[in-house]
């Protein structure tokens, strides 16, 4: 099947499970994805979005599975932008595995379909968010840039 | 984290595996039967390339199915522009800077 996809890796100093509460709860999310939190029980079947400061959903949709500390998959679809909102629900899922003093973070997120608006908009984000997370658990501090929602978005 | 850096300047040093990279750019996500097409390299050769690629980890690979998956890691990329464009810019930014400061303090003077 045509799809689209977007993979990312990247081996950070820190333990499965401060990552794994880096990416869910809403203390860490605040600081490295741009003020955003998310809501969800992360239990399979569990709804969860993604909110916007300003009280607007960003993204929603549900938990797959969740194996804290390992592996977590959700169905996401995006819900302030009509254009990529009409694409439907794409699938993005994170992988956690020890190495030595790191844990390799492979993030996937993925659409059965070719060439979809959200994955190539997700691809310009990613890389910033992540690289963000990465500064903010091993020296503490997350870049500047991911600190806020970006005005007029 | 500097040996990391040797592997992706050395990953980066020859010219069929910057190919690679720049196929990978154009069409992610695909099979090595798919990279070797078009190619003046042997299979093997393209092999042994993805995997100094993949240590490197400019490269990122997924099995779908039965299907070993290739994709452009944008990770070292952009650890490299961080480290390196980023700093000359701020190094530029400075200079102008200084030079601002010097130009107007002389006009005050």
């Amino acid at each position: 099947m045509a799809d689209s996809r977007f993979v990312y890796v990247t081996y950070i100093r820190t333990t499965p499970e401060k990552l794994w509460q880096a990416l869910t709860e809403p203390e860490f999310t605040r600081k490295f994805w741009c003020n955003t939190v998310q809501e969800s029980s992360w239990q399979p079947g569990a709804s969860w979005r993604i909110m916007i400061p300003d009280g607007r959903v960003a993204d929603s949709g549900e938990v797959v599975e969740a194996v804290p500390p390992k592996r977590l998959v959700l169905i996401w679809r995006n819900e302030f932008k009509p254009e990529l909102r009409e694409e439907g629900y794409s699938r993005l899922t994170y992988e956690l595995e020890p190495i030595g003093e790191t844990v390799k973070l492979t993030l996937i997120h993925e659409m059965d379909r070719p060439k979809s608006k959200l994955i190539d908009a997700v691809s310009q984000g990613w890389p910033h968010l992540m690289a963000s997370l990465k500064s903010l658990l091993e020296t503490g501090e997350s870049l500047v840039e991911t600190r806020e929602w970006p005005q007029g978005v | 984290m500097n040996t990391d850096m040797d592997k992706v300047f050395k990953a980066l040093a020859d010219p069929g595996r910057r190919k690679l990279l720049d196929r990978l750019h154009a069409d992610n996500g695909q099979t090595l039967g798919e990279l070797c097409t078009h190619l003046e390299m042997s299979r093997q050769a393209v092999t042994k390339h993805l995997k100094l690629l993949e240590a490197a980890n400019l490269v990122a690979t997924l099995w779908r199915g039965r299907e070993k998956l290739h994709y452009l890691n944008p990770v070292p990329i952009l650890e490299i522009a961080d480290r390196w464009i980023g700093k000359y810019e701020r190094g530029r930014l400075r200079a102008l800077a200084d030079l601002k400061q010097q130009l107007e303090g002389d006009t005050n003077g």
